[in-house]
């Protein structure tokens, strides 16, 4: 009966994954930017790598545990076999083998993908794209995304111009969390009283999720923004339209703004005072902060000084 | 397993007193797992040992000469402590006694004086809560008061029970011998605080 | 004069915690009343409460890893039954509050309570009698650790019923654990209980770390001691090792948030980057800790069951050692989102890496020691290979987290929930239960039911992978890890499946407490009782005393003369020893470890709710009753060679009489 029932079993647990995987997106796997298609590649380089190794053992497992049972007196026995040297050689050499492939794989890319390289495009005519930044601020429990070259802000909604290089400057005004727009690809922490680094790029225009992808509390589940990828002249349209808001952000609005709150609508800002983020940063770092370009500290001024800690 | 003989029991018992137990091995194991606290708690220091956020450096905070004193009394402690050790090997009682109160009170005005250290810079505004540095120099520092505390207890306790039956037994020598590496053992951190802590904070 | 505690604390407004306390109550007073009813108190008291006896305290401790399982796992069973509704507008039945409290105790509990609790009692229970030792090297610790886990099990179980958990995850991450966001009770008992039962496992790592170095039989040198007693004795090192870190780490996290300090606060000064390395440093090495022991028990159960020695020894004891070390320069790998530079991340990712070839040698020598064996295929067997095919995909996943360019995108995502649950259930979990049946009869005396432990196997193997799978291809879809709720249609349906296969897994739960039940239940029949002490004519000295053994373990201590020598003398037709006997000097019970608990437990508790008056008492009291147990002379007696000729005697007796069958 068992012998019927298997084969069956077996037809169902190769459907399995077919079945699951039907209709759905696998983020991860249909990346739309250089650096998510340098993360599937490097996923599926490994997984690759590691089946070489991965599928012979589970089958050699099966095959030896059927055919070595003790019912079957026709295979052969060697009760007091316990060494080999040939084996011992192949069972260090083959793991060793494949971990210095990943190893190799794994130098490289760390190097080539790491998240503070700035990437660099250059348009039709062969000038390098000049880049985007966007400066993101974690809060209790939504995202602030403040443009310093457009003076614009917004609250959970990013907005990028598609095939253009995105400088992230990120800090956080509450708990530790990471950035993450699972089809761009890397993510990466935002922490007070610090700056973390990511340079994205959206190669198509699209709506993708961005979240956080570490647990910030209770209102963590919706602590989530939508990505905008759009074309140069889309893009312009949308500052257009931020720029239209009545709302600007500056040292005596901005405590209002910080304040938890869950399941945050999207907030648009005209203007932003300058330095904003550079003064989220400082007021954790007993009013200085290091300009990452030129490694430089800077004071800020007593203007941010009535932005005070929220305790 | 059937043939065997059986020994008169009085035979055994005599074997079995001197039967050297694992204790002072364990307690010495467990003393490298102190060591890793300290380590551990020497490194956050490291970490923290510029984040002043604006409050007071060690330079500022530091007396180094009420330190130093500190250092001497704990080192000298060491030495009446070996002193007392060797008055137990050699079985007199009066003098062990000695040593150990001795000790004890080397060690009580060690404590004193780190007391005073602390609630002078408590008073001032300069206590754990003022920055990181200042806690992790608090914490660290108060750890091996802490355990310097427990030696003291730890002492006491011995010193009674050297007038009790316990006296002089395999037993009491091998405890002993784990507080003499406990005492010994926190002069050792002590010398590291000293020189990582105070010293490197000050120059 | 109470501190914060207030009756408000007590949570009447939610439901299943009601529901949950009234199943309590009435259970405990059953079973509270059971035991006066039969007038065990005495017996339970002097026996077992009491105990330094290594496999009594092993058996306790495996009792308290199952009820902690049951716990944890109906943890598990609440969180994903909300994931599987909780979607598109339905806030699903747990609001976050609760939701949160669950998912850190679920991690909380099966890794300190039920992995831990777990691995000690096979400890307990195996290591002395593998080295030939009468007890451990220390009885007396032995009882408090038992003691200091027991209770830090019932605070984080208290927590349920007065006041709250902590809402922040398994390792309790700042700034979010910190006063400014969390002022509520619930990280404190967090932190209280695993504090304490560090405590419990600090000493436990010494004590084995000593019974192993200067308890082994005459003539057993290291290279001739048991796979199991060499991962023993690897994870205890870990244990030695890492868990200072772990109390320093904790110590300064309840120092920011009861003094105020600025370890890891936002301000101050404090860095929180710092929190990461510090837990992490011990964390990895922690997760070896809980797998090494669970390589060991292969270790014996795959020669045993495949009638060969096991394939490279050798190559085995190195393979571990490789693995104890390696597992302490690998902890950034748990973060290579902080923005660390590239080469740190390369170095990690790599030292990571080579961790799996030691992990992947040691696969192929059970594959080898299967090679030209003759496999027995009972339900230890099964959990063998379904660990093997399990195990094997899990360290793949493992790998593919430890490329930095990759775990980018599935850091924190339900892909690494799969990759670790893939490890510790196929790995860990796997092990202690294919440790459970092999050894079980050697304890109780009679074999475990094998049809339940079967039915066990399948509910759980199949399970895992309705359960596990589908979380991997979430995290492909982006999923994160710590959810309540959310929108998106092609994680709904994972979570589904997911939900069938929690179910499953809940299925083979109950098939083990019944394959437990049924197991004492027909624990007197013939079939099942075993006198001559090797029901699994195995290979290491435990089998060759009586089952159960008598409280001195060896009559006589053996001597070894190289590996499996049991085994060896056994083939051929030698064993037994001239020696004569002798009184045997043991440790007498005491009941010094259950005060100290008890003291320690009014600490924690005391500290938790501000009561600074009890949590004072508890410390006097731990302080007096280590005192006391210091200045006690009647700590020790002696088995008079008599006796002990009297049992050997009797197991003669019973031997004959069950050839005469």
């Amino acid at each position: 009966m068992k012998s019927k029932i298997l084969p069956k079993l077996g037809r169902f647990a190769l459907g399995l994954p077919a079945l699951l995987l039907s209709g759905c997106t696998l983020d991860l796997l249909e990346p739309r930017g250089p650096i998510g298609v340098a993360n599937r590649n490097v996923i599926l380089l490994e997984l690759g790598v590691m089946l070489l190794i991965v599928i012979p053992v589970i089958i050699a497992t099966l095959i030896y545990a059927r055919k070595y049972r003790a019912s079957n007196t026709s295979a052969e026995y060697l009760p007091t076999w316990s060494h080999s040297t040939k084996i011992e050689v192949f069972v260090w050499g083959a793991p060793a083998i494949i971990v210095l492939a990943l190893g190799a794989i794994s130098a490289w890319s760390s190097f080539a993908f790491d998240p503070y390289r700035p990437l660099k495009v250059s348009d039709a005519s062969g000038a390098p794209v000049k880049p985007v930044n966007v400066q993101v601020v974690s809060l209790d429990w939504k995202w602030l995304f403040i443009y310093p070259d457009l003076g614009i802000a917004t609250i959970n909604q990013l907005a990028v111009p598609v095939n253009t290089p995105i400088d992230f400057r990120l800090t956080s005004d509450a708990v530790m969390t990471s950035f993450f727009i699972p089809r761009l690809g890397s993510q990466i922490y935002a922490m007070a009283g610090m700056q973390t680094q990511l340079h994205l790029l959206a190669s198509e225009p699209g709506d993708y999720r961005g979240e956080a992808a570490q647990y910030t509390g209770r209102g963590f589940s919706d602590m989530k923004f939508r990505t905008l990828a759009m074309t140069k002249s889309d893009f312009d349209a949308w500052v257009d339209k931020v720029k239209q808001s009545s709302d600007t952000l500056d040292s005596a609005s901005y405590p209002k703004v910080a304040a938890p709150q869950e399941a945050a609508p999207v907030e648009y800002f005209a203007h932003v005072q300058p330095g904003l983020f550079d003064a989220v940063v400082a007021k954790y770092n007993n009013g200085t902060v290091i300009d990452k370009s030129t490694g430089k500290v800077i004071h800020m001024q007593s203007a941010m000084s009535d932005m005070q800690m929220k305790e | 397993m059937a043939h065997q003989a059986i020994t008169p029991a009085g035979s055994a018992h005599d074997e079995h007193e001197h039967h050297e137990t694992p204790v002072v091995f364990g307690f010495w194991i467990y003393l490298m797992t102190d060591c890793v606290l300290f380590g551990t708690l020497f490194a956050v220091f490291a970490v923290m040992r510029n984040q002043f956020a604006g409050g007071p450096t060690g330079k500022e905070l530091f007396d180094l000469q009420g330190v130093g004193l500190e250092t001497l009394i704990l080192l000298l402690s060491s030495i009446t402590f070996g002193f007392g050790a060797l008055s137990a090997q050699a079985k007199k009682h009066g003098l062990f006694i000695f040593w150990l109160a001795v000790t004890f009170l080397l060690g009580l005005s060690f404590v004193g004086m780190e007391i005073r250290e602390f609630s002078h810079m408590v008073a001032e505004g300069n206590g754990p809560d003022r920055s990181a540095f200042l806690s992790a120099f608090f914490t660290l520092v108060s750890t091996h008061g802490l355990h310097v505390t427990c030696g003291l207890i730890w002492i006491a306790v011995v010193a009674l029970q050297s007038f009790g039956s316990q006296a002089w037994t395999p037993r009491f020598m091998s405890k002993l011998t784990c507080l003499s590496l406990f005492w010994h053992f926190l002069d050792i951190v002590w010398i590291c605080v000293f020189t990582f802590v105070y010293l490197m904070s000050v120059i | 004069m109470l501190g914060k505690l207030t009756l408000s604390a007590i949570p009447f407004d939610v439901p299943i915690l009601v529901g949950t306390f009234v199943g309590v109550a009435v259970v405990g007073v059953a079973v509270l009343g059971l035991i006066t009813y039969f007038g065990k108190w005495g017996y339970l008291w002097r026996e077992w409460l009491t105990t330094v006896d290594h496999k009594r305290l092993g058996v306790m401790y495996i009792v308290l890893a199952l009820v902690m399982l049951f716990r944890g796992f109906a943890d598990a069973l609440m969180m994903r039954t909300q994931l599987a509704i909780a979607y598109n507008g339905n806030p699903g039945y747990l609001p976050p509050h609760h939701y949160d409290q669950i998912f850190s105790a679920h991690g909380t509990i099966m890794i300190f309570f039920m992995a831990m609790a777990f691995m000690t009692g096979l400890f307990n229970v195996v290591v002395p009698l593998q080295i030939g030792a009468r007890d451990v090297a220390f009885p007396f610790l032995n009882s408090v650790s038992f003691w200091l886990t027991t209770i830090s099990a019932v605070l984080i179980n208290v927590s349920l019923f007065v006041g709250e958990f902590a809402q922040v995850g398994w390792l309790a991450y700042p700034p979010i654990s910190e006063m400014q966001f969390s002022p509520g009770v619930g990280i404190d008992y967090y932190i209280w209980a695993v504090q304490l039962s560090g405590v419990g496992t600090l000493l436990t790592g010494v004590n084995f770390f000593t019974t192993i170095l200067k308890m082994r039989a005459p003539g057993m040198g290291l290279m001739q001691m048991p796979i199991f007693t060499w991962t023993a004795f690897c994870a205890s090192i870990l244990i030695l090792a890492a868990f200072p870190v772990l109390t320093v780490t904790l110590g300064c996290l309840s120092l920011d948030r009861y003094l105020g300090m600025h370890f890891f606060t936002n301000d101050g000064g404090g860095n929180v980057m710092l929190y990461l390395n510090m837990i992490w440093a011990w964390g990895h090495p922690e997760v070896y800790i809980l797998i090494l022991p669970a390589f060991g028990v292969f270790s014996e159960v795959v020669p045993t069951f495949s009638r060969k020695p096991l394939f490279g020894y050798a190559t085995m004891v190195w393979a571990t050692i490789a693995i104890t070390f390696l597992s302490f320069i690998v902890w950034v790998h748990h973060f290579f989102t902080m923005g660390a530079g590239p080469s740190v991340n390369a170095f990690f990712g790599i030292m990571t890496m080579i961790i799996a070839v030691p992990t992947g040698v040691k696969i192929f020598n059970w594959l080898f020691t299967m090679y030209k064996g003759r496999i027995e295929f009972n339900s230890m067997m099964y959990w063998v290979l379904g660990f093997m095919v399990t195990f094997s995909i899990g360290g793949m996943t493992g790998v593919m987290l430890a490329m930095p360019a990759a775990d980018w995108v599935l850091h924190n995502s339900l892909f690494v929930i799969a990759h670790f649950h893939n490890v510790i259930i196929g790995g860990v979990y796997f092990g202690y239960v294919t440790g459970l049946n092999y050894w079980w009869p050697k304890i109780m005396g009679y074999k475990m039911n094998e049809t339940w432990g079967k039915r066990a196997f399948f509910f759980w193997f199949i399970g895992f992978y309705f359960a596990f799978v589908p979380l991997y291809i979430a995290g492909f879809e982006g999923m994160t890890r710590r959810l309540n709720h959310y929108d998106n249609p092609d994680w709904h349906l994972q979570m589904q499946i997911a939900e069938i296969g929690v179910l499953l897994i809940a299925c083979g739960v109950v098939c083990q407490l019944t394959q437990i039940y049924v197991s004492i239940r027909d624990g007197k029949l013939p079939a099942n009782r075993d006198f001559t002490g090797d029901i699994w004519n195995g290979r290491t000295l435990e089998w060759s005393i009586p089952s159960p053994p008598p409280a001195y373990n060896f009559a006589v201590i053996p001597t070894i003369n190289g590996l499996d020598t049991f085994h060896n003398e056994k083939e051929q037709g030698l064993g037994g020893t001239d020696k004569p006997l002798e009184d045997i000097h043991m440790p007498k019970n005491t009941s010094a470890g259950v005060f100290i608990g008890v003291f320690a437990f009014l600490i924690g508790f005391g500290a938790i709710w501000y009561i600074w008056w009890l949590a004072a008492l508890g410390l006097l009291g731990v302080m007096a009753t280590i005192i006391l147990r210091s200045a006690n002379l009647d700590i020790d007696y002696y088995v008079p060679a008599s006796e002990v000729q009297r049992d050997l005697d009797e197991h003669s007796r019973k031997l004959m009489a069950q050839a005469a069958e």
